[in-house]
């Protein structure tokens, strides 16, 4: 019972001490942040974070509209879900004199397309999608996107795709040079066709276990992040990852500012505080992807700083961030996965 | 219930007037876990889709437009009879109904066995029966693709012992979804059926057998129709999870064809999320599965009758 009183005066305390400095409330993906981060933050500021998390894009959108805007500071939406939360007019700006650290942001990484300019989201983690091929079962040449949509004989029937539709028809319409949300009815088509020829040669469809597939044997071959596919090597799986020269999926995560956020100037520092390299690689050494901000070098661990997946190779294709197509354009596509997967 | 406790006449209205109140927990539980949800289900079913998730509340027959009719890739063509989701049924229902059979062809024996142990082994049995089910689901089922893969303990086993030279490919394909279809619901197959033959009195066997019946007379004019109801209630409690099921199929078959459990799963989730469509799915589906259920109670009624 004393231990307990005494536990409780110290939260009790502890609680009060941060609300001096006041506190801050994140939305924030599973597993992304290193605690010592936060507590690092803690340490310099005295804001007291709350951290909340989600597993989707989609479910982190949909508890938003459904009531949670609000009642959280920043959340860590993709790419192409900034842009949709800006269209909805869920994000608050911030100006260059607020976001101090700015200028830390690779150049490449600023003047984006789903927030030109950056006036609502800071980089937080990118990384790319292609596939990876296991080096012991095929020996051959990797660097077209032909070796999921046409694959070889040696990989037939042994190839994992993702199960997931953005995924697929994005890398499906580069392998046939394609633009996305197109509405051209030969377009679409040849993509849909394409897929369906191609599914007969594939064993499976999953996301969550597009590693263990390739370590275990499962498949030989399958589409896969970047970060991912390390793993997978890491697990000791003799894998390659492929730019192909079609090109691959780019994503990257971002902390966005939401709107009516109750703590803004709070926000405002934590997203100045992810800028700092320093913390900006601590998140990179955790999470194994590739960070937005400049000068991280020196901060990374070694074996993140080298690693084939994330370092593309200097002719590599470039990559494109996923489009957010209009309603009819998406009912579209829509249409062409059932197909495929009916 | 009237006969045990007859109603106390000098006081009419003391005893029916407490009837309501005592019943109400159960009305609640009906409204609120059954009634409810159907009901939201429905009216969700026929509301227009929000772009992203969610729902529009305009009224609209869209969601079984797409379920049942075709209009070609753009929706400008004549409509003709939408195959995509009636096959995606068929399938489930098929599986579903082999699963079943399965289940029926091992558990029944198995039952029988538990049934006919002194009482203390039975004990012993059924604990043996239940005892993988404490085991999370997701975990068994991803254990039964470790054991079966291609350089897998099975594999490995059989090429050791000489009997084959290839290992078998099993995994991401309908057997393993049989395979694990048919390890989830065993139990729920064995234990009804225990139940019911465990109340079954042998000694009309033993009259059936002094009368000059065969076994297999015995064994259908005797035992099946006492413990037939033992038989239907496993029968269902097989059929109607395995119907819905999406982990075995998605992780043992490869995910490379929607059931109906992924299907709907599909439609709540994702940008690309349809509430209204996966309702009226929902819908659909529970009507297909009443129907057969009320085809079954009107025959079992005529049975009785007869």
């Amino acid at each position: 019972m004393k231990r307990l009183l005494t536990t409780a005066t110290a939260f009790a305390l502890l609680s009060g001490a941060a609300q001096a400095e006041g506190t801050l409330s994140v939305y924030h993906w599973f597993e992304y942040i290193p605690q010592e981060l936060v507590d690092k933050f803690t340490a310099e500021t005295g804001i007291a974070v709350t951290i909340d998390t989600y597993d989707s894009n989609e479910s982190m959108l949909a508890a938003l509209k459904a009531g949670k805007l609000g009642q959280y500071d920043v959340s860590v939406p993709a790419d192409f879900m900034v842009q949709i939360m800006r269209d909805e007019g869920m994000l608050d700006t911030f100006t260059p004199e607020e976001m101090t650290n700015l200028g830390n942001i690779a150049p490449q990484w600023m003047d984006v397309p789903f927030d030109p300019g950056r006036s609502s989201s800071i980089p937080y983690q990118w990384g790319s999608t292609s596939f990876s091929v296991n080096r012991d079962v095929y020996t051959g040449d990797i660097s077209s996107l032909g070796i999921i949509f046409d694959p070889p004989a040696e990989l037939q029937g042994k190839i994992n795709v993702l199960d997931s539709q953005n995924e697929v028809l994005i890398l499906g319409s580069l392998y046939l040079g394609i633009p996305q949300c197109s509405t051209d009815r030969e377009q679409l088509k040849a993509l849909n066709d394409m897929l369906l020829n191609a599914k007969q040669h594939w064993a499976s469809f999953g996301s969550d276990t597009s590693k263990d597939v390739l370590v275990s044997g499962d498949a030989a071959a399958g589409m896969i992040y970047n970060g991912f596919s390390a793993k997978a090597r890491a697990e000791g799986a003799n894998v390659e990852y492929s730019y192909p020269k079609e090109g691959h999926v780019v994503w990257m995560d971002n902390v966005v500012l939401l709107k009516d956020a109750p703590n803004r100037e709070n926000a405002i520092k934590f997203m100045n505080f992810l800028l700092e390299p320093e913390n900006a690689a601590a998140v990179t050494n955790y999470a194994a992807y590739t960070s937005g901000v400049a000068g991280v070098e020196p901060f990374l661990d070694e074996a993140i700083k080298t690693s084939p997946e994330n370092n593309p190779p200097a002719d590599a294709a470039p990559g494109v961030f996923a489009q957010v197509c209009d309603a009819e354009t998406q009912k579209l596509y829509d249409a062409i996965w059932t197909n495929l997967k009916k | 219930m009237a006969g045990m406790t007859p109603a106390p006449k000098e006081n009419g209205t003391g005893y029916s007037s407490l009837v309501a109140p005592l019943l109400l927990p159960t009305w609640a539980m009906i409204g609120i876990f059954l009634v409810l949800p159907v009901l939201l289900m429905a009216v969700y079913s026929f509301l227009t889709k929000e772009f992203r998730g969610g729902v529009i509340w305009d009224f609209t027959l869209a969601a079984y437009d797409q379920f049942f009719l075709n209009r070609g890739l753009f929706g400008d063509e004549p409509p003709t009879l939408e195959w995509t989701y009636i096959t995606i049924f068929w399938r489930s229902i098929w599986q579903a109904a082999v699963a079943t059979l399965i289940c029926l062809i091992v558990g029944f024996p198995t039952a029988w066995f538990i049934a006919t142990r002194p009482p203390k082994a039975r004990a012993v049995w059924l604990f043996l029966v239940t005892i993988p089910y404490w085991v999370n689901l997701l975990i068994r089922t991803v254990s039964l693709k470790f054991l079966i893969r291609e350089n897998g303990p099975l594999n490995e086993s059989l090429m050791s012992i000489g009997l084959i030279t290839d290992p078998l490919p099993l995994v991401n394909t309908n057997l393993a979804v049989q395979l694990g279809l048919f390890y989830s619901y065993l139990p729920f197959m064995v234990l009804p059926i225990y139940a019911a033959v465990e109340r079954y009195n042998f000694a009309l066997s033993e009259a059936a057998a002094d009368l000059y019946a065969s076994r297999w007379v015995t064994l259908r004019e005797i035992v099946l129709p006492v413990v037939k109801p033992g038989i239907v209630a496993g029968c269902i409690l097989v059929f109607v999870p395995s119907l819905g099921a999406f982990l075995a199929p998605d992780l043992l078959g490869g995910a490379k064809t929607f059931m109906i459990g992924s299907l709907i799963d599909e439609q709540f989730r994702g940008s690309q999320g349809n509430w209204p469509f996966g309702a009226a799915a929902a819908m659909i589906l529970m009507t297909l599965v009443l129907i057969v259920l009320m085809i079954y109670a009107r025959a079992q009624a005529k049975g009785e009758a007869r």
